[in-house]
């Protein structure tokens, strides 16, 4: 019988996943292999993966990729792509990687107006370390280290990085999508379409923040994650272009 | 030149086309320098947010097979051990300049040794060794950063070069080597550039199997025991009717032979071993010499580090002395010379 949907080129094939049942990971992972096949991308690209679940990215995506130490993605990415300007280089990073311990790397590589991709998945915890707070969880959002839920007198307020990048200059595009639904999966390859074109086209720097869920540290079937996602979560970061600078700098 | 300036220029020279760098005193010179030169050569300088930043980006730029190279002083080369760390766990070479200042924390400017022990034991986490280079004179840091760039490509790990503020800002003439085309450096097979028509590579430090982990402990061990075996280097200076020999490196070595000179007017024996690499140590050397000598004296600006290695390559063969000036002070050749002649006596 013949597969009606086979594996991408890009996508290593007959590998057991170990990410976690309802996990958006696959999903991001599954797009951007298709993304480098139909853009004819995958021989030159170089993809940097984070600290976190999606450390272990090289298992699943097949091209040429480095880990990095946690947050520091966009500073290895700049340093790849200042060098080899002809390779085709995006970070794939988490909440936690980007908009904690990685910010400073974050907003300056946006703000340089560095040529490459970030993905940026964003489920509102900690995954690999067991669902602590992340910068992104939200007010009253009970995780390993906010166990009476999100109090912004001792833990601070939800952060929108996305929202914060895209004002800069140097941030070419930058859109919030969702794993969650049909459409709104065909919605996220689209927007990495959009910024994988952004870079190619030598514009500058884009971002996507795909809101992915993370069943096993919300305690919550996958089906219910998702429906967490449409009710809870994309209330506090609505979906949408964020910035689309593209006119401007052609 | 200056020490900062001759640093840059030669690590141009010696193929370096990728330089990431955060202001730090007393090595802003450099990261200057390259600001104004590495992309007269087609190469990348970026001033970065922060050390951290610097040393991953240099960690981007060696994965691409590209001799990259960064510097800072003391507590920045703290914030880079992160990515030393990495370097040595992805057996990715890179060339890292400390020029030390007078610590712990903040400290001050001034030239001092006190990194000794980060820079010779690792310095970041995990399991392995840093090879450091110590030049001793303008002329050698020319020279030496050839022979770092080498190293680091020729064993794929991160060299240290270990100055002071006194190295980073003296001005000696000096001659550098002839410039090297990178493209004609020996192929990096190992350099990630995008797969093309072949398999996918990746460069992880993760190895979360122990069995698998400690096989690639024990091979970046073997690794290291190949670069003592072959890269130990060291200068002699008046060692061969010595009485009693002085251990120092960079500044503190300059300022030694300064204290010898004089001694030796007085009709004092009296010698020195200056280390060039201070990890591997010249432990062969000292043992030698012990056979003569039975006392030996670890001069150095701060409360006494390398005094430690001295001891371990002797293992008890001879006494071994110490003297040393912490914080920023640069001792007086009389001063060295005045404690050296009070050993003598007693």
């Amino acid at each position: 019988m013949e597969l009606l949907n086979p594996w991408p080129k890009y996508h290593k094939q007959n590998v057991s996943s170990h990410y976690c049942p309802g996990c958006g990971h696959g999903v991001v992972h599954r797009i951007i292999a298709e993304l480098l096949e139909e853009m004819d991308l995958g021989k030159q690209a170089f993809c940097v993966n984070p600290a976190g679940c999606a450390v272990l990215a090289y298992d699943y995506l097949d091209v040429d990729m480095i880990e990095s130490s946690h947050g520091r993605g966009t500073a290895v990415a700049t340093g790849i792509k200042r060098v080899r300007p002809d390779l085709f280089v995006f970070t794939y990073q988490g909440d936690g990687d980007l908009s904690a311990i990685g910010t400073a790397e974050t907003i300056h590589s946006a703000n340089r107006g560095e040529c490459i991709t970030v993905i940026f998945i964003n489920n509102a915890v900690y995954g690999m370390t067991g669902g602590q707070m992340a910068p992104t969880t939200l007010l009253r959002q009970k995780t390993t280290t906010t166990p009476a839920g999100r109090e912004p007198k001792y833990d601070g307020y939800t952060l929108h990085i996305t929202d914060m990048v895209a004002n800069l200059p140097g941030v070419v595009y930058a859109e919030r999508v969702a794993v969650t639904t049909p459409a709104a999966i065909r919605k996220t390859k689209k927007a990495i379409r959009t910024a994988f074109q952004t870079q190619v086209d030598g514009l500058g720097y884009s971002i996507i923040e795909v809101l992915s869920a993370c069943p096993t540290n919300w305690k919550l079937s996958p089906v219910e994650s998702i429906e967490w996602i449409h009710t809870v979560l994309e209330k506090e970061f609505p979906l949408g272009v964020l910035t689309d600078k593209r006119e401007k700098k052609t | 030149m200056s020490g900062n300036h001759t640093f840059a220029e030669a690590a141009i020279r010696a193929g370096c086309r990728a330089y990431f760098g955060y202001p730090i005193t007393p090595q802003n010179e450099l990261c200057e320098y390259m600001s104004e030169n590495m992309r007269k050569v087609g190469g990348a300088f970026i001033q970065s947010e922060s050390e951290l930043a610097a040393i991953n980006m240099v960690v981007g730029a060696s994965a691409t097979g590209a001799r990259a190279m960064t510097s800072s002083s003391s507590p920045g080369v703290s914030l880079k051990q992160e990515g030393i760390s990495f370097l040595a766990g992805f057996r990715l070479p890179a060339v890292i300049v400390n020029i030390m200042r007078g610590g712990p924390g903040m400290g001050n400017i001034a030239p001092a040794q006190g990194d000794y022990f980060q820079a010779t034991r690792g310095g970041g986490h995990g399991d392995y060794r840093t090879p450091v280079i110590a030049p001793g004179s303008i002329q050698e840091i020319a020279d030496l950063v050839f022979v770092a760039f080498d190293i680091a490509d020729r064993y794929r790990t991160p060299v240290m070069m270990l100055g002071d503020g006194m190295m980073g800002q003296i001005k000696e003439p000096v001659l550098f080597p002839e410039p090297i085309d990178p493209k004609k450096l020996p192929k990096k097979e190992w350099a990630l550039t995008g797969r093309g028509n072949h398999p996918s590579r990746f460069l992880a430090s993760l190895v979360l199997d122990p069995q698998r982990m400690e096989n690639h402990n024990w091979n970046l061990f073997r690794k290291y025991e190949e670069i003592a075996k072959n890269e130990t280097r060291f200068e002699t200076y008046c060692v061969e009717d010595a009485e009693i020999i002085a251990v120092a490196y960079g500044t503190t070595a300059r300022i030694a032979k300064g204290a010898i000179h004089q001694l030796r007017d007085q009709g004092l024996k009296v010698g020195l071993v200056r280390p060039i690499t201070l990890w591997p140590f010249p432990n062969e050397i000292l043992q030698q010499l012990s056979k003569k000598v039975k006392r030996f004296i670890a001069l150095e600006m701060s409360t006494g580090q390398m005094v430690e290695d001295v001891r371990l390559a002797l293992e008890g063969r001879a006494e071994v002395l110490f003297y040393g000036r912490p914080g920023g002070i640069i001792p007086e050749p009389d001063e060295f010379a005045q404690v050296i002649r009070d050993k003598m006596k007693s």
